[in-house]
């Protein structure tokens, strides 16, 4: 089993219920809604995302690798000699610079948020679990996963039974695991 | 499907104080929401009218390709230009597309970094446009420089020569402001899109579609842990895309008032073509919005409230670049330079008057109409005011490009420029690749953001309910408006 899962029908209900899981001690849980809801984080404990420093470091990087490449090909490697103006001139390099450092920037940020979230991942457990399909439409879930320290599945259950949501669930792992005879 | 049929259309253009403009009407909820805007592309067939549109749309791009390859083998000959006016249609039409895009931008980051909710129903048709534009405006400046197998030269590439390009260059700057305006801007669409690919994924009822849809959702499972990173990211790149956005028609602004000639040198430039590409690009939304909305049953999505905003926006847009032009005017007579009167007499009233004139009719007098709110909230009267805008934008670069070159310094190298049928037959086959685009689109991707519209409506808000209702300008009002509300009931 991968874990259970309790289905929500309004946004609301799914905030209060995140916060009483977190309150039961749980680490390996997760919440799935079609759309960000507000209040969440703190609901769940979520803390701040590093992403913005990977984003800066993106755009220093785009910046210096900018700066470096104008002043390498125009002043060293083939000096180009422009109406007698400086080989190189940090005013004229401003517009490629600047660009370079929002397009690595932008892929920093992409990339970044995509891997830390574990995507692109095409195979998943609750992908296979038919209520889950609504998940992207209009309902919401709770996840607890088995793996969790303070898993119990008739307490995990009893828990999650309790928050007022519509129907729990359990989410088999996937079907060729099992047939592996776990 | 569900809605197909509107009967009436509820007018939420009021702005009353302490009551929100509702921004989804009919009372969708979070399931008719997914079920309008995946039926539409989840139909087995879409309508005749769309097979139609799209053999015309598909016959312009093959004509476009045929006028590419005329002017390849060719050579830039079968083109109008001279050896006076050496920029002719095809850098025209490189700064009409490329402006078209900068709505898109607008709309998707800096309506988002100002919290403007109206956005969600109209920014992923928007971004989409943006896309679609700049790839329009990319053929342009490729097949301009004629040798075009020598392309590659314009980016920092090793090639046979060991020479580099010159990077004091503004033609230089504008590959790299397009190309990563087009990188960016594809970025930030998938991104926001990769919630409603999972939409469509966990609909689909062939194994294609699961399979194709599958692959481009990544995965995605609406995480809350997901959300979290994922609106970090969403807002770092709308923050990105807002300097991105007023840097790359600067830039573009930059292959004139760099140069020397008359009428081309002045320092209004950037931000006057920032102000132009806006307006040009809102034209071109609208023009598209509103027969989709009617079309597509979007109605209660994309409402006059929507429309409203934005002709608002072109009327201030606009409005800017009536002042742009009125200042352009006014400093070269107040410089004292002569080429310079020269050059901006010589437009009013040289040759190119005609050209002058439609642009000062289409652009200044036309969106002043969106005064009256009775024009501003007529679909008819918007759209043909989009077309105008459209057309009158087109003729200002044709102004700016071509009345200057044609009449430079030396009266002896005047000369006129006119367009070949090549010229005309390639701007309408860049059309009919915008279309095809467009319709490709409309038909295999979510028109409108769902899970940014399910934000804004009623039943997400955690204190939303009949007592507290959600909408625009929530949140936004001063306490005094409030309570003045509160007493006018």
């Amino acid at each position: 089993m991968y874990g259970l899962v309790v289905e929500f029908d309004d946004p609301r209900r799914l905030v209060a219920a995140c916060a009483k899981v977190r309150e039961a001690g749980y680490r390996r849980w997760d919440a799935h809604t079609p759309f960000p809801i507000h209040g969440m984080d703190a609901a769940m404990g979520i803390r701040g995302t590093r992403l913005p420093w990977l984003v800066l470091a993106g755009g220093a990087a785009g910046l210096g690798a900018a700066l470096l490449m104008i002043w390498w090909m125009n002043a060293v490697d083939y000096p180009l000699n422009i109406s007698g103006k400086p080989l190189f001139g940090l005013p004229a390099a401003i517009p490629v610079a600047f660009e370079m450092t929002v397009l690595f920037s932008a892929f920093a940020a992409f990339l970044g948020m995509w891997i830390a979230n574990g995507l692109p991942r095409l195979h998943h457990p609750l992908l296979q679990h038919e209520p889950f399909r609504r998940a992207t439409s209009d309902r919401f879930f709770i996840v607890i996963e088995s793996t969790d320290p303070r898993f119990d599945p008739q307490a995990t259950r009893a828990l999650l039974a309790s928050l007022g949501g519509l129907a729990v669930t359990e989410v088999q792992e996937q079907i060729h695991e099992e047939g592996a005879g776990r | 499907m569900h809605r197909a049929i509107v009967l009436g259309e509820h007018d939420n253009t009021a702005y009353v104080p302490g009551r929100p403009t509702e921004l989804i009407l009919d009372g969708h909820t979070f399931t008719s929401v997914t079920d309008t805007v995946c039926g539409i592309v989840e139909t087995p067939r879409p309508p005749r009218a769309w097979y139609i549109a799209f053999a015309v749309t598909v016959s312009l791009t093959v004509m476009l390709f045929a006028m590419l390859y005329l002017l390849i083998t060719r050579g830039i000959g079968v083109w109008g230009v001279n050896s006076t006016v050496g920029w002719g249609w095809a850098i025209v039409n490189f700064v009409f597309w490329v402006g078209i895009g900068h709505a898109g931008t607008l709309i998707s980051a800096i309506l988002f970094l100002l919290r403007q909710k109206w956005r969600t129903s109209i920014n992923r048709f928007a971004e989409a446009m943006t896309i679609f534009a700049v790839v329009c405006a990319g053929i342009f400046p490729a097949i301009h420089v004629g040798r075009v197998w020598a392309v590659h030269w314009l980016f920092p590439l090793p090639n046979y020569h060991a020479m580099w390009p010159n990077f004091r260059s503004p033609l230089l700057w504008d590959v790299f402001a397009v190309g990563t305006y087009a990188t960016v801007s594809l970025l930030f669409w998938y991104t926001g899109m990769v919630p409603d690919l999972a939409t469509l994924r966990d609909r689909a009822r062939t194994k294609w579609r699961q399979i194709i849809y599958g692959i481009f959702a990544i995965g995605w499972r609406g995480s809350h842990r997901h959300w979290h990173r994922f609106e970090k990211a969403y807002l770092i790149l709308a923050g990105l895309a807002t300097p991105l956005v007023l840097s790359v028609h600067s830039v573009v602004s930059f292959d004139f008032a760099v140069s020397i000639i008359p009428g081309w040198h002045t320092t209004i430039f950037p931000p006057y073509f920032v102000a132009g590409a806006v307006f040009s690009g809102f034209a071109m939304v609208g023009t598209l919005l509103v027969p989709a909305r009617q079309w597509f049953g979007l109605k209660p999505f994309i409402t006059r409230h929507h429309l409203d905003n934005m002709n608002k926006i072109i009327l201030a847009t606009g409005s800017m670049v009536g002042y742009a032009y009125a200042m352009e005017f006014f400093i070269a007579w107040y410089g004292g330079n002569a080429f310079e009167s020269f050059a901006f007499v010589n437009r009013a009233f040289g040759p190119y008057a005609w050209a002058y004139w439609i642009m000062i009719s289409c652009n200044v007098i036309s969106p002043q109409l969106f005064w009256f709110k009775r024009i501003r909230t007529s679909l008819p009267a918007m759209w043909i005011i989009y077309i105008f805008v459209n057309i009158g934008m087109w003729f200002e670069r044709f102004v700016i490009t071509v009345t200057s070159l044609s009449r430079d310094f030396l009266p002896s190298s005047w000369a006129y420029y006119k367009p070949t049928t090549v010229d005309i037959l390639t701007f309408a086959g860049s059309f009919g690749l915008f279309f095809t685009l467009v319709l490709l689109f409309v038909r295999y991707l979510p028109m409108v953001a769902m899970a940014e519209v399910k934000t804004v409506m009623p039943a997400a808000s955690a204190h939303g309910g009949p007592a507290h209702p959600v909408g625009d300008y929530h949140g936004d009002i001063p306490q005094d408006d409030l309570d003045r509300g509160k007493e006018a009931h």
